[in-house]
């Protein structure tokens, strides 16, 4: 008996760590809508800032002093991400911060390596809590009984500043309706930057109070992220006590979990989500949101096809392409075969998100699907390489089908959040599943028939299925079926007073995309002739995400240049320096605030501005127009 | 009145949320062609009528049956496809496509072409979005982006969208809110207009008691959920009821008098 | 318009990647790739090691009159991106021969390519048996003692123990796995009264400590065997010492005496432990003197097990190369197939079997000296000793 109860203490010992990076993030969100991913990079900086300070000031007074002074220095740090650099993208397209707050990820990773060097760094043991306190011959060790405490009373000063104060009421109102607190009057610029702040101070203190237990390390962030979003998610979207529900259910499933399945871990609060958010939508405490208020969009200029002169260049341009392998060696092709696979899986993505409107946290599943399709096939079943490029793609397909089907039940951040869900336990079932998928060590040897095994001919063969996916993708957005999708995404209520079954529509729209990322995978199986569990991990459907946010996601194929751009830049940095990860986030930092519409997005604007320029713009235009500036 | 069909009737419904009384019973007819208009203070159970009449709300107890179908429990895309259009209260449109496009797509929709990947949406019903978008007098701004539109414009393209399955019955909320007061006359004579020609029947609601007693044929008056009054405009403005509740508005006066002199 | 940035954007993105593609006449150039952005904490020391070695190399004449370089790519920890540095090495860099890899499932994918290119692959650190066994092929050699070479050199010292109740704790991919099943495997043989009463799978890098100890203390195990390492292992002593999951009880733990591992723990250091490492600070060979001489001279730090890894590949490699006087693979893979090499341990061989390396690993136990942990008692044991029977080699390995 007295071991559960200390399982149990343990558990609550972990939510409280838990509890107190989600609640940050859980705040930020709320109010800004901003979906902080360097949340992890802040409660990294939190344990590296703490680090220093409680290993240069000795005595109680050090290091508690050092905890609190450690998450003041990485609050004031946010305040300046947030003045410098969020400010002048919260009118940017949905999740385009999401991308800025990636850069910045990237970036704080490589950069703690550079400051603290690369050794994992153990911090001192908290002055009054080093040992353990004996319960019935279990030893509960007396740091855990502070953090326990300290969940609830961070969940009560919390609970206190919303309730009681000013600030906390506009915080709120900020919370349930942004416009009307603008409407107020309130210094809206002020209110963001100070909840950000306070996010990012609980952020860093989690992290801070984690010195006496961890081990500081650069890949602090990552460990954390996904599991705060996770709980943030099943507690409900900016919901305090949630955050706190959810924090301690995760832990204590997990506490008890591993008694029984020992392997249960690396799932769990994956598992935990899908069902939270096929039972209840919008998590534990979450409210419904209001039927989002589209917030209109850059861009006005309707998507057209492409005019005659304008696929004349396209042709061009994928001519230029094909003859590459005239004049670039083996290394340059295979570049490009990378390239070009990335442009399908990206355009797949983007289909879904801006014909969509459905943003996947975890399109990497399909793609990784189908490239274990293949694997499956070639390896296990000794097809032909035509044979499995054909039937690979269509386990991508049968998981799209699946998992499709609940996810179009939802939308916004929780559509997103249970695509992540969906892949990370498609991940996890190839990660644990050894005797079939070969687990980590993946599955190998699956080389591309002869026909296809010249660099040249590979290249000329994903180039060519590229370009085909493209422009089926593109008939498709302007087929009567991707008007109704686009329908769907502008206004739900009128496509359903117009007798379109939305769910159904997207749905099919989750399926095409989810095909198209097999595709994509089938062909990267053959170009590596290897298939890994990390051919779908959370860092690839990122990739994918940032490749669409790049290119715009308000253009018909703008993913087809970020794709381009990203994967050719990511390929070459890494090839270059071991810091590819600063330069690459700064990149991605410099491009969101030069141009918050995307590259495409940007050229396109350009354009339209220059052929409107001759007849007056309207002032519904000019005011969007201000608006984003 | 002309001995046109029954088209819509509605019996007996009812709902409330949480122990308020929304609808208490609220049973009326409409036939083919006719302009009936469903007023009432704020508060009174229009939307709800409305939204159960559309399949956004399910009654707690009655019936509505569109030409002898039951449509009570339908989805509103389902009473769409028996030939109900309609406008809303804030219009809802698609803000990224063109004027003529947010029309093809009702076409299409209404052809069962909403699956066809492969197809040109802009060769969809083409002449048809143009012929509808004439009739509301907005052929000049076909191809204009929707998003640019001023309100009344948008107002007009909501009305084409809701022509486009050739509907027996249009639903209008607030036809006219929002509208400057020439262009309410000009959509009200429209809309009046096309019932005729069509034999479409028209229920709609309205704040604007000018474009109620001017332009309908029939008024339902409803007051916390009950239906108190029905008539012509005439019988309603006489109703003492009916003045009671709106005494103090200043709304009930005569329409013919205002509209004379503001012309 | 947006046609011709398509294609003028893949066009110079590739372009530029094309490189140089000339390798100049008097040079032997090596490929070497590893997951120096996420690993920097193994990869650092490794590559000072690879680097050290390079200019020996050079210093007493290169290979066989030519100057040797080194080409290194990082990875980021992904197997793809690993075979397209492989890819860029050989294709554009022309290098002799690929070196290199950390993780098992980037040692597998590079070998894989290996395979298939018909290129040659010294794999410097990856453990996994799979990769000169199951797996293996006749381009691919492996240097560090293997994961069963580790696992039945713990396996002999924890049969001595009286301990009968076991409990593993093990990541959960396949390292871990596989690191526990060799162990349960030839510890059942040695000892077939032992009873396996608890095993705990915590994720990767990502440990919740508290529950794991108190789980595997409920389970009130003599003896445990560990296999985290990293930060995992890091919370897992600081979490077992306050909860007393250690005292009493005997542990074996995987590569922890390994300074990358034992330095962090500083005076959390268990003391006890079962383990293999490396305690540079007590070796006193010559040929170990001279290398630390060395490497102390060029960095002024102290040697990790990475910087020996990172070493003594380079100087395999540069061994091979100059014994087969040729940049042909075939003719690497007949150079070698049993070549004999000096190292800071002693002499190894690549076995012609498996193209395992014999370079074996130190055993000893685990102690705290001035807030430090160290390890004492050490034994050098040599590969050799620890694997299985040629007979039993040719059922796993596939043929050539």
């Amino acid at each position: 008996m007295a071991f559960y109860v200390v399982q149990f203490l343990t558990g609550l010992a972990s939510a409280a760590a838990l509890f107190l990076v989600a609640s940050g993030l859980s705040i930020i969100f709320g109010v800004t809508r901003i979906v902080n991913f360097a949340h992890g990079a802040f409660y990294m900086l939190g344990a590296y800032v703490a680090f220093t300070l409680t290993e240069r000031f000795s005595g109680a007074l050090g290091f508690w002093g050092g905890i609190v002074v450690a998450a003041l220095v990485v609050a004031a740090v946010g305040v300046l991400v947030e003045m410098v650099l969020l400010r002048r993208i919260y009118h940017a397209p949905e999740l385009f911060q999401l991308l800025a707050t990636f850069g910045l990820t990237l970036m704080v990773e490589d950069l703690v390596v550079l400051i603290w060097g690369p050794d994992d760094l153990v911090g001192r043991r908290a002055p009054g809590f080093r040992g353990a306190i004996d319960f019935f011959g279990q030893n509960v060790p007396s740091y855990d009984l502070f953090l326990i405490a300290l969940g609830p009373v961070v969940l009560g000063v919390l609970w206190l500043l919303f309730q009681r104060t000013r600030w906390g009421i506009l915080v709120r109102a900020a919370t349930q309706d942004r416009d009307m607190v603008a409407a107020l009057g309130v210094n809206q610029k002020w209110l963001f930057t100070s909840v950000f702040a306070l996010g990012v101070f609980l952020a860093a203190l989690g992290g801070a109070l984690q010195i006496p237990r961890d081990a500081v390390n650069h890949a602090m962030d990552l460990r954390v992220i996904v599991e705060v979003f996770v709980v943030v998610v099943i507690g409900g979207l900016g919901s305090i006590i949630g955050a706190f529900v959810a924090a301690v259910l995760v832990s204590e499933l997990n506490a008890f979990g591993i008694l029984i399945f020992p392997k249960i871990s690396i799932i769990l609060v994956f598992l935990v989500m899908a069902v939270v958010l096929i039972v209840r939508p919008w998590g534990l405490f979450g409210k419904p949101e209001a039927p989002a208020r589209r917030t209109p969009g850059l861009t006005v200029n309707p998507w057209r096809p492409l005019t005659s002169n304008e696929r004349l260049a396209a042709i061009a341009a994928l001519i230029v392409a094909a003859a590459l392998p005239f004049f670039a060696g083996n290394y340059a092709l295979t570049v490009g075969s990378e390239i070009a696979i990335f442009v399908i899986f990206a355009a797949s993505l983007h289909f879904l998100m801006s014909v969509g409107g459905l943003a996947s946290f975890g399109h990497a599943a399909y793609f990784g699907l189908g490239a274990y399709g293949v694997a499956l096939l070639a390896k296990l079943a000794g097809l032909p390489m035509i044979a499995c490029l054909l039937l690979g793609p269509l386990l991508g397909l049968a998981g799209a089908a699946v998992f499709g089907f609940f996810a179009v039940q939802l939308s916004g951040v929780y559509f997103a959040m249970l695509t992540l869900a969906f892949a990370q336990i498609v991940w996890s079932i190839a990660f644990q599943w050894v005797s079939v998928t070969g687990g980590d060590n993946g599955i190998l040897g699956v080389w591309p028939s002869s026909w296809a095994a010249s660099p040249s001919h590979f290249y000329w063969l994903s180039l060519g299925i590229a370009a085909l996916a493209v422009v089926i993708l593109r008939i498709i957005v302007f087929s009567p079926f991707g008007f109704a999708l686009r329908a769907t995404r502008d206004s739900p209520l009128r496509s359903e007073a117009i007798g379109i079954n939305g769910k159904r529509i997207q749905w099919t729209a989750f399926v095409i995309a989810g095909t198209v990322a097999g595709l994509a995978g089938a062909l990267f199986a053959y170009l590596k002739g290897s298939v890994f569990p990390d051919n779908m991990g959370i860092s690839l459907s990122v990739d994918a995400l940032v490749m669409v946010l790049l290119g715009g996601v308000e253009t018909v194929s703008g993913a087809v240049i970020g794709a381009i751009v990203y994967k050719a830049l990511n390929i070459w940095l890494i090839s270059k320096t071991d810091l590819s990860k600063l330069v690459l986030g700064a990149f991605v930092v410099l491009i969101v605030v030069a141009f918050p519409k995307g590259i495409v997005g940007t050229l396109e604007t350009i354009l339209y501005r220059r052929r409107k320029s001759t007849s007056s713009p309207s002032p519904i235009l000019t005011s969007r127009i201000e608006t984003a500036e | 009145m002309s001995m046109a069909p029954t088209l819509l009737s509605v019996e007996g419904l009812t709902k409330s949320y949480g122990g308020v009384h929304a609808m208490r019973g609220v049973s009326f007819e409409l036939r083919a062609g006719e302009i009936l208009a469903l007023i009432g203070p704020n508060g009174a159970g229009k939307s709800t009528c409305f939204n159960v009449l559309n399949g956004q709300i399910i009654p707690d107890s009655g019936r509505v049956r569109l030409l002898g179908e039951e449509t009570t429990g339908k989805k509103p895309r389902a009473i769409w496809r028996m030939g109900v259009g309609r406008t809303f209260q804030i219009t809802a449109t698609f803000p990224t496509m063109t004027v003529r496009e947010n029309v093809q797509v009702a076409l299409v929709s209404h052809g069962r072409q909403l699956f066809n990947l492969w197809a040109s949406t802009a060769n969809q019903a083409r002449d048809e979005a143009g012929r509808l978008l004439d009739l509301v007098g907005m052929g000049a701004y076909a191809e204009r982006p929707c998003g640019e539109l001023a309100y009344g414009d948008l107002k007009r393209l909501e009305l084409a969208i809701a022509l486009a399955n050739q509907p027996k019955l249009l639903l209008m909320d607030e036809p006219t809110a929002g509208m400057a007061p020439r262009e309410r006359i000009e959509l009200m004579r429209l809309t009046a207009r096309i019932a005729r020609e069509q034999s479409i029947g028209v229920l709609f609601t309205e704040h604007d008691m000018d474009v109620v007693f001017e332009h309908s044929d029939r008024i339902l008056v409803l007051n916390r959920g009950t239906l108190i009054a029905e008539g012509s405009p005439q019988e309603v403005r006489g109703n003492a009821q009916v003045r009671a509740i709106y005494l103090g508005d200043g709304l009930l006066y005569d329409a013919r008098h205002r509209e004379g002199a503001s012309a | 318009m947006r046609g011709y940035v398509v294609g003028a954007g893949l066009a110079i993105a590739v372009a530029t990647m094309a490189g140089n593609a000339m390798a100049q006449s008097g040079e032997v150039k090596i490929g070497e790739i590893n997951s120096y952005s996420l690993l920097p904490a193994f990869t650092e020391p490794y590559r000072k090691g690879w680097q050290l070695a390079v200019e020996e190399v050079n210093a007493s004449g290169g290979i066989n009159g030519k100057k040797l370089v080194v080409v290194s790519k990082d990875d980021g920890g992904k197997p793809a991106d690993a075979q397209t540095a492989a890819n860029e090495l050989v294709s554009s860099e022309n290098v002799a021969m690929l070196t290199g890899t950390f993780l098992s499932n980037i040692g597998l994918a590079v070998s894989d390519f290996a395979n298939q290119k018909k290129v040659f692959f010294l794999a410097a650190e990856p453990l996994t048996d799979a990769i000169t066994w199951s797996k293996g092929n006749r381009y691919t050699f492996r240097l560090r003692p293997s994961n069963y070479m580790q696992a039945s050199m713990l396996v002999e010292e924890a049969a001595k123990l009286p301990a009968k109740r076991w409990a593993t704790i093990a990541p959960n991919y396949e390292y871990g796995q596989s690191a526990v099943a060799v162990f349960k495997k030839l510890m059942s043989e040695k000892r077939p009264d032992i009873q396996w009463v608890d095993e705990q799978w915590p994720p990767q890098g990502k440990i919740d400590a508290g529950p794991v100890v108190q789980a595997v203390a409920a389970a009130n195990p003599e003896a445990i065997l560990n296999v985290t390492f990293g930060a995992d292992l890091v919370k897992l002593v600081r979490e077992g010492n306050t909860r007393g999951l250690f005292k009493d009880r005997k542990v074996v733990s995987f590569l922890t005496g390994e300074p990358e591992y034992l330095d962090p723990l500083k005076e959390e250091t268990p003391e006890g432990w079962i383990v293999t490492g490396y305690p540079w600070y007590s070796l006193k060979t010559p040929e170990h003197e001279a290398f630390l001489k060395a490497y102390q001279a060029k960095y002024n730090d102290y040697p990790r097990l990475g910087s020996i890894v990172g070493y003594q590949t380079i100087k395999s490699a540069a061994a091979i190369l100059a014994k087969a006087n040729s940049t042909d693979p075939e003719k690497l893979i007949a150079a070698a197939e049993g070549i004999a090499v000096p190292s800071p341990f002693g002499e190894i061989t690549f076995r012609k079997i498996d193209h395992q390396s014999t370079l074996g690993a130190f055993i000893g136990k685990t102690a705290l000296k001035d807030g430090k942990g160290i390890m004492v008692d050490t034994v050098y044991r040599k590969g050799s000793d620890y694997l299985p029977g040629d007979a039993e080699i040719e059922k796993l390995r596939p043929k050539d």
